[in-house]
């Protein structure tokens, strides 16, 4: 891939790596060429036809093989008579490719004004309106007015397909045939299909419409029109409103890069976010809602001491007094954290003079982007030091200590602990302090409990099933009374004698725990796809993950 | 700053007098008893507004009775102010107009930040918020600056165009029929 090829594109030569195709190499040079059919993680079906372009390559006479030059010397370029798919064209030496000819343009205006015809014109009804590749190409590249005169055919609309969970509008299709590749190539069955022929041609559902898939979501984003809806974001929220943050699913250790859209500190869905190194253009759909924990009825959204809420002032003191009560100390780590405050806990650790526990999270690995692993962050707990071993799915461990007398405090982040092997007679043998984004059992027993941030809420670091470190931004704000769990954590580090700036910003944490650990690249800059980071010191752990995208292949 | 010492210009004999300027505004003064009057005796008097005036947004219906906003936002995005706020909605199976899919579920505007320019309705895709001859707006709070959807609907009343866009092919053809 990395040999480059020079072309020549609107007369302006630039040099592209070999292997791509015409599409592709244009947009590296800056020229956009208009796709319906063609995505880049798809086989390509060179059918909408509105890539067309002119393509020519360096002549050569036939008898002789000798390149055929023009009077002033330089080659002569053999430009094939009639357009070609830019799509389906693969870049060559010598390449020249014309995009904004008159015979060009009248391609994309026909074949625009074609898929226009039968189209019911509904944009201000239309989700997709606003991110519609239809409506864009027909604004840059169509023809502006209709001859259209005669009754448009009227196709099936508002079919609820994939038990519902899509909306389809087949008068919106423009026959690019995404949705059927995706579920062909990807999801292994055939779900849609084209039936009828010319201008009723439409696309439509098997009897198997998709609904117990966890992938068939992926059919909306890839949809270049209005034509597949996602019915939980129906009429919700038009696109121009809201913001794109860069956010990484913290769904399971396969660290998908996902977009969150957010207007006015609500978030209204969560999409994919393309990255050829970790998940392509995918993301399971359950990952796409994972942002409902922010509004959730199960959210801890006040601190409490001794079950009674309180201000957030008075918990921090009063969960300082609990860890410094008694030096037989255990903190329960959690792989669902990001690695800055993993690092923070780990200094707690080792100032407090602590035991680690920490607990997995397993499930079935499904072979594509939902791992074994259901915690974004196991790995990082290894690199913050704060365990050694891959744990045990409970604390059974911990259990045995406290029932025994050895640990007297507990500072327990995110884990239910009660769930995981605890009884209620254990937190009265030991005083907990509970630091969670969800309301349990355990924050109910717990002597003091504390609200943090839940990943939507902070930015931060996670380490992937590829020891890939991978950045997320802040969507929205915590909830009032809701602190970080990096601000606690730096209140509990100088309670034991350190002096660290309180509420640190995450450029100097990062700094920070880069510098003390060397694997990490200097400010923990990872760059758009994440960094890969030396593993060698983990190799001798069992981890649960099975080969899946782009996991364990020959990358 | 430096200062500029601005000389000023030495007044005639006559200018001192001050006569000539006080008889020239009196032959205005005298001239305007004279005219037809401008003022409005307002509010008694209401002033006659040209057909295309600006005054408060109002939505509109069409001659059917159908809403005609089908809460597409636009309105909302181009306000400068942000006077408007759009809450959409989905039209329930089994209402008439159920193939139109979408009507606002709640519509708002603040009059106390509308500045009257009418970009919402140029933006408007479907001719349903019209600006109207409504120009004194007033209110004892911030509160009831706020229409909500109803209000607006009353203000708004019927807009007399034919254009039936959303009206179903089989439809158009039978009311044609009929001789609209
Ligand atoms: S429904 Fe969308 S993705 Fe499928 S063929 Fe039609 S336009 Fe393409
Ligand atoms: S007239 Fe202007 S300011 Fe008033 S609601 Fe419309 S767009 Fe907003
Ligand atoms: S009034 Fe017009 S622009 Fe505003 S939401 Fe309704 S249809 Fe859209
Ligand atoms: S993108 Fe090339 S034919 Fe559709």
């Amino acid at each position: 891939m990395s040999d480059l090829v020079n072309i020549n594109i609107d007369g302006k030569p630039c040099a592209v790596p070999a292997g791509l195709n015409v599409i592709e190499a244009a947009k590296l040079a800056g020229v956009e060429i208009p796709h319906f059919c063609y995505h880049p993680n798809l086989q390509v079906a060179g059918s909408c036809r509105l890539c067309l372009v002119s393509i020519g390559t360096p002549a050569r006479d036939r008898a002789t093989g000798e390149p055929v030059l023009n009077p002033d010397g330089t080659q002569k370029i053999a430009f094939m008579p009639m357009l070609a798919i830019s799509c389906g064209t693969k870049v060559s030496e010598g390449m020249h490719v014309v995009t904004n000819s008159p015979q060009v343009k009248a391609a994309r205006e026909g074949v625009l004004e074609f898929l226009l015809l039968n189209h019911p014109l509904d944009c201000p009804i239309c989700d997709k309106a606003g991110e519609c590749k239809l409506q864009e190409y027909s604004e840059n590249f169509g023809r502006g007015r209709s001859r259209y005169v005669e009754e448009k055919n009227a196709k099936p609309k508002k079919v609820p397909v994939a038990g519902g969970r899509i909306m389809l509008d087949a008068e919106r299709c423009v026959l690019c045939s995404r949705c059927i590749r995706f579920c062909r190539e990807i999801i292994g069955r055939d779900i849609f299909g084209f039936i009828r022929r010319g201008s009723k041609n439409e696309i439509s559902v098997y009897g198997d419409d998709g609904g117990d898939s966890n992938y068939i979501m992926n059919v909306v984003d890839g949809c270049p029109v209005g034509a597949l809806t996602e019915a939980a974001f129906r009429f919700k929220m038009r696109p121009w409103f809201m913001r794109v943050v860069n956010c990484v699913a913290p769904e399971s250790s396969a660290g998908v890069n996902t977009n969150v859209w957010v207007r006015e500190n609500t978030i209204y869905r969560i999409t994919p976010r393309a990255n050829p190194f970790v998940n392509d253009s995918w993301t399971s759909d359950s990952s796409r809602y994972e942002y409902k924990i922010v509004n959730s009825d199960l959210r801890l959204r006040r601190m409490r001491v001794d079950g009674a809420p309180c201000e957030p002032g008075y918990a921090l003191s009063r969960a300082v007094d609990v860890l410094k009560s008694d030096p037989r100390i255990a903190v329960v780590a959690s792989a669902r954290q990001p690695l800055e405050e993993q690092f923070l806990l780990a200094e707690f650790a080792s100032m407090a003079g602590a035991k680690v526990y920490a607990v997995s999270h397993l499930g079935e690995d499904d072979g594509f982007l939902v791992s074994a692993d259901r915690t974004p962050n196991m790995r990082g707990l290894f690199v913050s030091g704060l365990i050694k071993e891959y744990p045990k799915p409970d604390l059974s461990d911990l259990a045995a200590e406290i029932r025994m007398g050895n640990i007297k405090t507990v500072l327990c982040l995110c884990e239910d602990a009660t769930s995981l092997g605890l009884e209620e007679k254990d937190f009265k043998l030991a005083n907990f302090v509970y630091c969670g984004v969800n309301d349990s059992l355990t924050a109910r027993l717990a002597k003091v409990a504390l609200a943090i941030s839940s990943n939507f809420e902070h930015a931060g670091l996670f380490i992937n099933r590829q020891f890939r470190l991978q950045k997320f931004d802040k969507a929205v704000c915590a909830p009032k009374g809701v602190l970080d769990f990096s601000a606690i954590a730096v209140k509990f580090i100088n309670a034991f004698g350190a002096s660290l700036a309180e509420n640190p910003d995450i450029g100097q944490l990062r700094m920070r725990i880069s510098e003390m650990c060397p694997i990490l690249p200097k400010g923990c800059e990872t760059g758009e796809g994440g960094v890969v980071i030396d593993s060698s010191a983990f190799a001798s752990i069992k981890f649960p993950e099975t080969k899946s995208l782009h996991f364990l292949d020959n990358e | 700053m430096a200062i500029v010492v601005v000389e000023r210009k030495k007044l005639s004999f006559w200018e001192r007098t001050y006569l000539p300027q006080i008889a020239g505004g009196l032959w205005i003064t005298l001239k305007n008893l004279f005219r037809k009057k401008v003022t409005l005796e307002y509010p008694e008097q209401r002033p006659a507004l040209p057909a295309r005036y600006r005054g408060a947004p109002t939505l509109v219906k069409d001659p059917d009775g159908r809403e005609k906003c089908v809460s597409c936002q636009l309105c909302e995005f181009v306000c400068p102010p942000k006077a408007i706020r759009v809450s959409p909605g989905a039209i329930a199976e089994g209402s008439p107009y159920s193939h139109i899919e979408k009507a606002p579920a709640k519509f708002e505007i603040n009059m106390a930040r509308c500045i009257f320019c009418g970009l919402c309705q140029e933006a408007c895709p479907e001719s349903a918020i019209v600006l109207q001859k409504e120009f004194s707006v007033n209110g004892f709070d911030r509160k009831s600056f706020i229409r909500g959807k109803a209000d607006l609907y009353e203000k708004g009343g019927v807009l007399p165009d034919n254009v039936m866009k959303w009206r179903k092919a089989s439809l158009n053809a039978e009311k044609s029929k009929g001789g609209r």
